[in-house]
């Protein structure tokens, strides 16, 4: 079981939690304006990386905020966690 | 004495405690402390088994849990049969009852043996090719024969009747392994003050050093040393670390009754600890590799370092007339131990030609013939080693035992669990620690540390100690590092015990062209079952290393898995079965005369039979009722949640397909719910209570997820909208009266709201029979309506008020006919996630002009406009009688599938059977006929509309009759409503008591403002406040909190509260909640998981915890509360 950095709650286990996807995946401001293509990008697809991840998580049965955490998805290990908004550390 | 191989003195063993037990039914004599292997040895027992493949007779070739001959089944009685367990780690304990397996009609005679005969057509991989032809065979003959071959023990037949328990713990450091590495690690880190775990598979720790009663560390004898070792640790022996999990997560299985003849019943048999540790220390030892030559598996063959064990821990000499056949020093010692136990060494035979003078010295002087460069060609004797061959002179020698080496493998399972990369140790040739992934340390034996005080001290080091060195006596050594050795490739020359896996074998697989281990392995069985190779691998390596011409770096390692040893599923299921595998849900109504059916979690009443009814009759009957008279139905499940903030009707509007900024306070709208991708995901009525208040209602089944995707939005991607969302489902029972005469029977119970005020799709908050309530005009029946909202706790008794209105209560079933009826879709069954809303002809709940929503841009893509999507349409049979089944097929030439049947019903109301479907372009194929095929044949069907009753809707929307004619309250009615709570009687148990907490206002707060700090619990005036989050609070105290805040709901309802204390409160919490409880200091509070159940955990003290769980959720964490605190309990208290 993750032991998961909740950015408010500190390390709490993996079974608090829930997976939210791949993070920064930017919902566009105008969906009208875009086009099928973008559309599909938006929607479907992701870059499933074998390494270092950027996804969302969100502290469902603790704090119930969402944030952001950078996980290798080769060795699980989590890199770091952040709060919604805040840019993806380096 | 019937123990005739038992020494005078000497061992571990109580020799005033004798203990009888049986193998095979006959009895022998045994002592505590005897593990049922040492017992069976005593009384010159060496046959035990018979092997998995060939039958051949095996014995006990280890001392540990590495065993892979000596599989027996123990039976407890009363169904408590396991098979499989290894008598090495069976503690003997009065009365125990053993079986040998695999053998029939005796072990000693056994037909099975015939397959040694055989052994020709049974090599490598003959399943593969052998069970081929004819194809006809597979079934019927090759199949069945081969599983009732396959297998050793016989699965037990009855369920478990043991209990099972779980337990989070969390440590600084976790031990793994209590020999003298382990034990020193143990000491160091506990001398730091760290929280020290140290497990060990064996009864008691001390590992190897149990076996060196006289020596000294320190200036301590031995058995001291251990002891203070192991002060101010948590010890667990019969404690098996099996797995590595992330995070530093081990998984333990304490078995906890197994070696008690008669336990307390309410303790659970075993316990699976989940322990998480800030770093964990490998301490497992080394296991001892067999020699590999042909008939190295007779009775009386064992390893040498098995002997040492039996001889110095539990007083058990091996046999009379001793052969050691060996290629390193630490042999030799036992040898001359077992020589001045009394034993005979007929030889010691080194594969080395230069061997220590010193030694030989020794040999010599204790009459022991030696013979340099030699080893075992060849083995005799049936049931028990007679003689071994050598390629030495003389040749052939006499004998009734064998102890054999090829040296050391170190116990790397759980570094490469870990996901550590091994290294290959080209000196010792074995494979040992390298580059570490997660947080631990290897120390002693398993990191190839062999020599005691330098395993002390890298175990003390380890522990996070200071550098030191240890003094220690001078002792034979542990054993020197040997490299693996080929083995015999002719003769049964076996590398897999338990899998019967020779050295023939293998050559066969390289040779067939299998060279990746990983291949070898699977063709061979090399490496598999219960003892997963853990005295087989590296002899396997070896030999197909030598056969291919590689080295064995280079062919590498098989994956080790978890477990390291066999767990009972019991252990992993814990108590997660029956009743408390999940949540058992009830309402507040739970009116026991229905019957029930699972919608999720909960439990909902499906129909009310009459005596002598069946569930058809019931249905008609209830059905008849609402459509003509007033029908009462608990929908109390739906999920609700109350949306408030000034940004409310904007959040919801970007939520839903509909629009609610201009939804009147004291109006009702449907609302469709959608995912990014278009896809319907739920749907329910959203009420307007204010211009910043919206009740939304949700299926029952999707309560949860429709929250998570709210706030997902609301927080990732509308953040800057200032709306706050707080689940009511279980604050808000719900009682659904429907009928004509629903709007007659009610009214004369409001308090203050006027029906004739409230038009179809309206609300009005107000007092029913004095309680507060909020009122929904709605219908999901077809008929005039109301769904009544009342908090939880008067529910049970506002429906048995309801009841005096002569309302006939109805159940699912019935709500499922009168909406099919009326055409209105179930999200879960009318849709599957692909259904979008025009599927389901509900462009109509689209709000047009709204730039965006989500899901919106979806339905612009071309394929949301095909023309054969499938869409909603009714479906009539040919003959009235035939009920469809919901999921047939509709086609219309019986090959090409154009839609399914989603909803089937007989309709009472309409005399004959309906059914809703989805249809490859439905629409336009109304008035055509279809087929379905059913099991009984194919059914004849028209398309058609999918509304078969009342089309115009008039009658729930229509003006409503305000009275029937009859007075009032002269049907009994008082208006009285008392409140209802879930019965919890307590036990008293002085470690922990468990109590209901009082009853108290409750309130959901969410403000910007810090009320209290984080996961802090803080007293304001008359309230105590709970953080829950970074802008919500929970606030208890009898009046609403009188304080600026974006959001307030009340929630006293919502939620049970309990008291935990006593002084294994945390303990008993820890069974089923993962949390470090010493994160939760005194006024800790947090929501957290407690099985399956979330509840908020309140520390108010060292001993005392408070726990808030909703009120559907309180009988399971009772029940598991009660399941943790049990073993507590004498064996007296009933349960």
């Amino acid at each position: 079981m993750l032991l998961i950095p909740c950015p408010w709650c500190g390390p709490r286990p993996e079974n608090e939690f829930r997976h939210g996807g791949e993070a920064h995946v930017i919902r566009p401001a105008d969906p009208g304006s875009v086009t099928d293509t973008e559309w599909a990008d938006f929607l479907y697809h992701r870059t499933n990386p074998k390494g270092v991840h950027a996804e969302r998580w969100r502290h469902s049965h603790g704090c119930g905020r969402f944030f952001n955490c950078v996980r290798d998805t080769v060795t699980d290990r989590i890199v770091s966690t952040y709060k919604p908004g805040e840019s993806r550390p380096e | 004495m019937t123990q005739p191989f038992r020494t005078p003195s000497g061992g571990r063993i109580r020799r005033d405690q004798p203990i009888r037990f049986t193998f095979d039914g006959r009895p022998y004599d045994g002592h505590a402390g005897d593990t049922l292997a040492s017992a069976l040895l005593a009384n010159g027992v060496h046959l035990v088994g018979r092997s998995f493949k060939y039958h051949r007779p095996r014995g006990i070739l280890c001392a540990g849990s590495e065993e892979p001959n000596a599989l027996v089944t123990i039976d407890k009685g009363d169904g408590r049969v396991t098979p499989n367990l290894r008598a090495t780690t069976v503690a003997l304990y009065q009365g125990l009852t053993a079986r040998s397996q695999n053998a029939w009609p005796s072990i000693r005679f056994d037909l099975g043996a015939i397959a040694g005969f055989l052994a020709p057509l049974l090599a490598a991989g003959f399943y593969y090719k052998t069970f081929m032809w004819p194809a006809a065979f597979w079934r019927r003959l090759y199949e069945p024969a081969i599983r009732a071959a396959a297998g050793l023990g016989w699965a037990p037949a009855s369920p478990d009747p043991d209990r099972y328990l779980h337990r989070y713990a969390h440590c600084d450091v976790l031990v793994i392994g209590a020999g003298p590495a382990g034990l020193a690690a143990a000491a160091a880190a506990a001398a730091r003050g760290d929280r020290v775990i140290l497990c060990d598979e064996q009864a008691e720790p001390g590992g190897s050093l149990l076996a060196r009663p006289d020596m000294r560390i320190d200036g301590r004898p031995v058995l001291d040393w251990i002891a203070a070792a192991g002060m101010g640790v948590t010890v667990l022996p019969r404690t098996t670390a099996f797995g590595w999990y992330p995070g530093n997560m081990v998984c333990l299985a304490e078995r906890v009754t197994d070696h008690l003849a008669r336990p307390n019943p309410n303790l659970p048999r075993e316990r699976l600890w989940l322990v998480r540790a800030s770093r964990v220390v490998i301490a497992t030892g080394a296991i001892e590799r067999p020699s590999v030559f042909p008939g190295n598996d007779r009775p009386g063959i064992m390893l040498v370092g098995a002997a040492a064990t039996y001889l110095h821990r539990y007083g058990v000499l091996p046999g009379r007339r001793i052969v050691v056949a060996t290629s390193h020093d630490s042999a030799w010692f036992t040898a001359f131990a077992l020589a001045a136990a009394g034993a005979t060494i007929a030889a010691i035979l080194d594969q080395r030609d230069a061997v220590d003078p010193a030694l030989r010295e020794q040999a010599r002087a204790a009459g022991i013939p030696v013979h340099s460069g030699a080893r075992i060609t060849g083995t005799g004797g049936r049931r028990r080693v007679r003689f071994v061959r050598t390629d030495k002179t003389p040749g052939r020698i006499r004998c009734d035992t064998v102890l054999m080496s090829d040296g050391w493998t170190p116990s790397v399972q759980l570094f490469s669990q870990s996901r550590g990369i091994l290294r290959f140790d080209p000196a010792s040739g074995t494979f040992l620690p390298g580059q570490s992934a997660a947080r631990e340390r290897s120390a002693g034996a398993c990191n190839g540390t062999f020599d005691l005080a330098a395993c002390l001290a890298e175990g003390h080091g380890a522990g996070g100690g200071d550098p030191r060195t240890f003094d220690v006596t001078s002792e034979p050594k542990f054993g020197a590092p040997v490299p693996p050795r080929p083995g015999q490739p002719h003769g049964k020359a076996f590398v897999d015990f338990q899998n019967d896996v020779t050295t023939k074998d293998l050559a066969i697989a390289t040779s067939e062209g299998f060279r990746a281990i990983e291949h070898v392995k699977r063709y061979t069985t090399a490496g598999m079952a219960t003892d997963q190779g853990k005295t087989g691998n590296l002899n396997t390596l070896a030999a197909v290393a030598a056969l291919t011409g590689r080295s064995i770096p280079e062919i590498g390692l098989t994956t080790f898995r978890p477990p390291y040893t066999p767990v009972t599923f019991g252990t992993f299921a814990g108590a997660a079965r029956g009743d408390l595998f999940d949540p058992i849900r009830r309402t507040p109504i739970d009116d026991q005369d229905a019957v029930f059916e699972d919608v999720g979690t909960w439990q909902r009443a499906r129909y009310f039979p009459r005596p002598g009814e069946t569930m058809r009759q019931a249905v008609a009957r209830e059905c008849r009722a609402v459509r003509n008279d007033l029908g009462l139905f608990d929908a109390s499940t739906l999920g609700k949640i109350e949306v408030v903030g000034p940004d409310s009707a904007e959040f919801l509007n970007r939520m839903y397909t509909g629009d609610f900024a201009r939804l009147e306070p004291g109006r009702c709208k449907y609302g469709l719910l959608l995912g990014e991708d278009g896809f319907i995901r739920d749907d329910g009525v959203i009420a307007r209570l204010a211009p910043d208040r919206f009740h939304v209602t949700t299926t029952t089944g999707g309560a949860a997820g429709v929250l998570h995707h709210m706030e997902d939005y609301l927080q990732t991607e509308f953040p800057s909208l200032r709306v706050w969302l707080t689940s009511t489902t279980e604050q808000w029972a719900v009682i659904a009266l429907q009928g004509p005469r629903a709007a007659a029977a009610l009214a004369p119970l409001l308090d203050d709201i006027d029906l004739a005020t409230m038009p179809h799709m309206s609300v009005r908050e107000g007092r029913f029979a004095g309680v507060p309530a909020r009122l929904c005009r709605v219908s999901f029946t077809g008929e005039p309506g109301f769904e009544i909202n009342l908090p939880a706790t008067f529910a049970r008794s506002a429906w048995d008020l309801l009841r005096e209105t002569g309302a006939t209560r109805y159940g699912t079933e019935t709500m499922h006919v009168l909406r099919a009826e009326k055409g209105f879709v179930i999200v879960g069954q009318e849709t599957d996630g692909t259904v979008i809303p025009d599927d389901l002809g509900l462009n109509r709940t689209i709000a047009r002009g709204k730039a965006d929503f989500v899901g919106k841009r979806s339905l612009a893509r071309p394929d949301m406009g095909r023309e054969d999507r499938k869409q909603l349409v009714g479906l009539l049979t040919a003959d009235p009688a035939v009920v469809l089944e919901e999921g047939a097929q509709l086609t219309t030439t019986g090959t090409v599938s154009l839609g399914h049947v989603t909803s089937a019903y007989h309709s009472a109301t309409l005399g004959r059977s309906i059914a809703l479907a989805l249809l490859s372009g439905g629409r336009s194929r109304i008035g055509t006929t279809l087929r379905v095929p059913l099991p009984e044949g194919v059914v004849a069907v028209t398309v058609t509309d999918p509304v078969f009753y009342d089309r115009t809707g008039d009658r729930m929307t229509g003006a409503l009759i305000l009275s029937d004619g009859r007075p009032a309250r002269a049907q009994g009615v008082t208006g009285d409503i008392t409140p209802h709570q879930p019965p919890c009687p307590a036990r008293p148990c002085a470690e922990v008591e468990l109590a209901m907490a009082p009853a108290t206002g409750k309130f959901s707060v969410r403000t910007r403002e810090q009320l209290a700090p984080v996961l802090r619990a803080v007293t304001r005036d008359s309230h105590t406040v709970l953080w829950l989050g970074p802008d919500e609070y929970l606030v208890t105290g009898d009046e609403p909190p009188r304080i600026a805040a974006d959001s307030i709901v009340d929630v006293s309802h919502r939620t049970v509260a309990f008291r935990v204390h006593g002084p294994r409160a945390g303990w008993c919490l820890n069974a089923f909640c993962a949390l470090d409880l010493d994160d939760l200091p005194g006024n800790g509070c947090t929501r957290t998981l407690f099985g399956k159940a979330e509840i908020v955990l309140w520390r108010r003290g060292d001993a005392e915890f408070h726990i808030e769980t909703a009120r559907s959720f309180a009988p399971y964490v009772w029940a598991l509360l009660e399941e943790a605190r049990r073993e507590f309990l004498p064996p007296s208290a009933a349960c």
